[in-house]
C-alpha cells in the first residue's frame, strides 16, 4: 500500500479545503452585510458548495476510474466510493440551504453562523466518507456530531429546539465515547490505527490465539454503538424522534438524509476494510447480529410511526425504518461471496439515491406547510388538495414512494435491496422487510387521506412562489422517473470498495 | 505495572462513567460521566501503545511507538470541544426551562 505524503495530498484534498475557506468567507460576509433580511450569505454558501462540487469532479477525473489514492499517510482514501458519497452529501447540503432560505422559523440575526456551520458539517461528512484510520474516523464523527448538536439547537427562544440539542448531545456523547473505547480495544489488538493493516492483521492474531473471537465481538459491539447512533438503528435510535421534532425543519431533513448517508459510508468502509475477511466475520457471527438489528430497527420504526400526529415526528420514525431497510444491505457484507457483498453495497447506494429525493422532497413540503399553515400536525394538511393542489400531489408522490408503491422510485429502491438480500439467502429478513413495507402504508396513507378526503375549516388557498415549484419539481421528477432510468443502476453497480 | 493494571483501571473508569450518565440527576454530573468515559479511552490508547506495539529499531536507536499517545491527545482535544458545546447547550436549557435536571427537560414525547 503506497501512501501520499502531506504536501502531495493537498491537491486531492481541494474539495474539503474549499468548504473550509467558504465557511470562513460566509462568517466574514455576514459581518459586512448590513441588511439582516438579505440572503447574500446563503448564496455565498451555495457558491462554496458549487466550487467544491467542481473540485470533486476535477480530482476524480485526475484520479482515473477504479483508482484510489491514500492521502495524508493513509489517513483518508480517495476512491469512487468516497466521490459518490461526497457528491450526495454536498447536494443534500445544497438542498438544506435552499430549504433554509424559504423557511420562516430561523432567526435572521444568526444566518452567518448557521450557514458556516452547515459547510463545516459537510466538511466533517466528507471526512467520514473517506476516513481509513481509527483516529480519522473518530475525528470525522466528532466534527459532524458537534456541529449537528449546535444546528439542532439553533432556534433561540424555542424550548423544543434546546431540548432537542440537549438530548442529542447526551445520547451522542455517550455513544461516541463508547465507540472510542471499542476503537481503543481494536487498536490494542493489532497495534495500529490503519484500517487496511487491521484487515490484514486481525485474522493473523485471531489464528495465533493472542486475541479471542469474543474480544473482537465485544470491541465491534462497542463500535456499533457509535455508528448505530449516527444511522439511528435500534437500540440507539431513542434520540432521533425527539431531535427531529425539536430541530429546525431544514436541519431535520439534513440529519435524516445526510447524517444517515455519511453514517452508512463510514459503516461500509469500516467493516469492509477492517473486518472484510470472511474468516473473521464468521468466527464472530457478525451477520446474525446485524440481521437482528436490521429487523428490529425497521419493525420498531414502523410500529412507533403508526400513532404519530406530528408529521415531523412521523417522518422521524419513518427514517428510522428506512435505516433498517438500508441495514439489510449492510448484512450482506458478512457474506463470503464477493459478488454478493458488492451487490449489497450497490443496493445501499441505489437506495440512498432514491431516499435522497423522496425524503428531502417530503421534508420540503413540511417546510412549506409550516410556513403557510403554521403547524406541523396532520390537521394542518386537511384539505390541502383544494388549498394547494400541486403541493398536495407532490407530497402524495413522495409518501407513496416512501411506502414503495409501484412504479415510483421507492419501489425500485426496495426491489434492488430485497433481491440482493434474497440472493444472500436471508429469506426471513426479506420477508420481515416486506411485511414492514405493508405496515408503513398505513401511516403514510393517513397523511394522504387528510390531504384528499378531509376538508379544512379554513379553505383559503395557499400561494407559493415560482421558485418553490421549481425546487419541488427537482424532487418530484426523479421520484417518478429514477427507477425507469438505467443510468442509476449502472452507477450503483460501478461503485465498489477495495 | 503491566498492561493488565492499566486495562482494569480504564475499565473501571468507563463503567463509572456509564453509571454516572445513567443515574445522575444533574446535567453537569452527566457531563462529568462523559468525560470519565473519554478519559478511560485515552488511558487505553496510551497503555496499548506502550505495551503492545514493539518499539522501532533504527540503526541501533530504539524509537518507541507513539501512535496511541497521539490519539489520546486528539481525544483530550475533542473532549474539551465536547464539554464546551455541552455547557453551552446546558446554558440554553437553563434559560428555557429554569432547570438542568434531565427529567424536567422532557416535553418531547411519544
Amino acid at each position: 500500500m503506497d501512501y501520499l505524503e502531506n504536501i502531495e495530498s493537498l491537491a486531492y484534498f481541494s474539495p474539503e479545503i474549499l468548504l473550509v475557506v467558504f465557511a470562513a468567507a460566509v462568517i466574514i460576509l455576514d459581518l459586512v452585510v448590513k441588511n439582516r433580511e438579505s440572503e447574500k450569505v446563503a448564496y455565498l454558501a451555495l457558491v462554496g458548495l458549487g466550487c467544491s462540487l467542481v473540485a470533486i469532479i476535477i480530482t476524480h477525473s485526475a484520479l482515473g476510474t477504479n483508482e484510489s489514492k491514500n492521502l495524508f499517510w493513509g489517513m483518508i482514501r480517495l476512491d469512487g466510493f468516497a466521490v459518490f458519497f461526497k457528491i450526495l452529501l454536498l447536494l443534500a447540503t445544497a438542498a438544506t440551504i435552499l430549504f433554509s432560505i424559504r423557511s420562516e422559523e430561523l432567526d435572521v440575526r444568526l444566518k452567518g453562523e448557521y450557514y458556516a456551520l452547515l459547510l463545516a458539517v459537510t466538511f466533517g461528512m466528507f471526512l467520514m466518507a473517506s476516513a481509513t484510520n481509527l483516529l480519522m474516523i473518530f475525528i470525522a464523527l466528532e466534527t459532524v456530531s458537534l456541529t449537528s448538536y449546535i444546528l439542532a439547537g439553533f432556534l433561540t427562544h424555542s424550548p423544543r429546539s434546546s431540548e432537542a440539542a440537549f438530548k442529542y448531545i447526551t445520547y451522542g456523547a455517550v455513544a461516541s465515547g463508547t465507540m472510542l473505547f471499542g476503537l481503543s480495544l481494536i487498536f490494542g489488538m493489532v497495534g495500529t490505527g490503519d484500517l487496511t493493516t487491521i484487515g490484514q492483521q486481525l485474522p493473523v492474531v485471531l489464528a495465533s490465539g493472542e486475541v479471542t473471537a469474543l474480544g473482537v465481538l465485544i470491541a465491534i459491539t462497542f463500535i456499533l454503538a457509535g455508528i448505530g447512533y449516527k444511522i439511528a438503528s435500534v437500540p440507539f435510535h431513542m434520540w432521533s424522534p425527539d431531535v427531529y421534532e425539536g430541530a429546525p425543519i431544514p436541519i431535520t431533513a439534513f440529519l435524516s438524509v445526510a447524517s444517515k448517508a455519511a453514517g452508512f459510508a463510514l459503516f461500509l468502509r469500516f467493516f469492509f476494510s477492517g473486518f472484510g475477511n470472511s474468516e473473521v466475520m464468521q468466527s464472530i457471527d457478525l451477520g446474525l447480529l446485524l440481521a437482528i438489528v436490521s429487523a428490529l430497527t425497521m419493525t420498531i420504526g414502523n410500529l412507533a410511526a403508526l400513532p404519530q400526529q406530528n408529521v415531523k415526528r412521523l417522518l422521524a420514525y419513518s427514517s428510522i425504518a428506512h435505516g433498517g431497510y438500508l441495514l439489510m444491505g449492510a448484512v450482506l457484507l458478512t457474506n463470503g461471496d464477493a459478488a454478493i457483498v458488492n451487490k449489497g453495497i450497490g443496493a445501499i447506494i441505489f437506495y440512498l439515491i432514491v431516499y435522497f429525493f423522496m425524503n428531502l422532497g417530503a421534508f420540503y413540503v413540511v417546510v412549506l406547510i409550516a410556513n403557510e399553515a403554521g403547524t406541523e400536525m396532520i390537521e394542518g394538511y386537511r384539505g390541502l388538495s383544494s388549498r394547494a393542489p400541486l403541493v398536495a400531489g407532490a407530497m402524495a408522490i413522495f409518501l407513496f414512494s416512501l411506502t414503495g408503491i409501484p412504479f415510483l422510485a421507492g419501489f425500485f429502491g426496495k426491489w434492488v435491496l430485497f433481491t440482493a438480500v434474497i440472493e444472500g439467502n436471508l429469506y426471513w429478513l426479506a420477508f420481515v422487510g416486506l411485511l414492514n413495507s405493508v405496515v408503513s402504508l398505513y401511516y403514510y396513507a393517513r397523511i394522504v387521506k387528510a390531504m384528499y378526503l378531509e376538508s379544512a375549516e379554513d379553505t383559503e388557498s395557499f400561494s407559493f412562489s415560482k421558485g418553490t415549484f421549481a425546487l419541488l419539481t427537482v424532487f418530484v421528477v426523479p421520484t417518478l422517473l429514477i427507477g425507469l432510468l438505467n443510468i442509476f443502476y449502472s452507477l450503483s453497480e460501478k461503485i465498489t470498495l477495495q | 505495572m503491566s498492561l493488565q493494571h492499566y486495562l482494569v483501571i480504564s475499565a473501571i473508569l468507563f463503567t463509572l462513567g456509564i453509571f454516572a450518565v445513567l443515574t445522575r440527576k444533574n446535567a453537569i454530573s452527566i457531563l462529568m460521566g462523559i468525560e470519565l468515559i473519554l478519559n478511560s479511552c485515552n488511558l487505553n490508547f496510551a497503555a496499548f501503545s506502550r505495551f503492545v506495539v514493539p518499539p522501532e529499531n533504527v540503526d541501533g536507536l530504539i524509537i518507541p511507538n507513539i501512535d496511541g499517545q497521539v490519539i489520546a491527545i486528539f481525544g483530550i482535544v475533542l473532549a474539551a470541544a465536547e464539554a464546551a458545546v455541552f455547557l453551552a447547550i446546558i446554558l440554553a436549557i437553563y434559560r428555557e426551562f429554569g432547570s438542568i435536571r434531565p427529567d424536567e427537560v422532557d416535553t418531547l414525547k411519544g
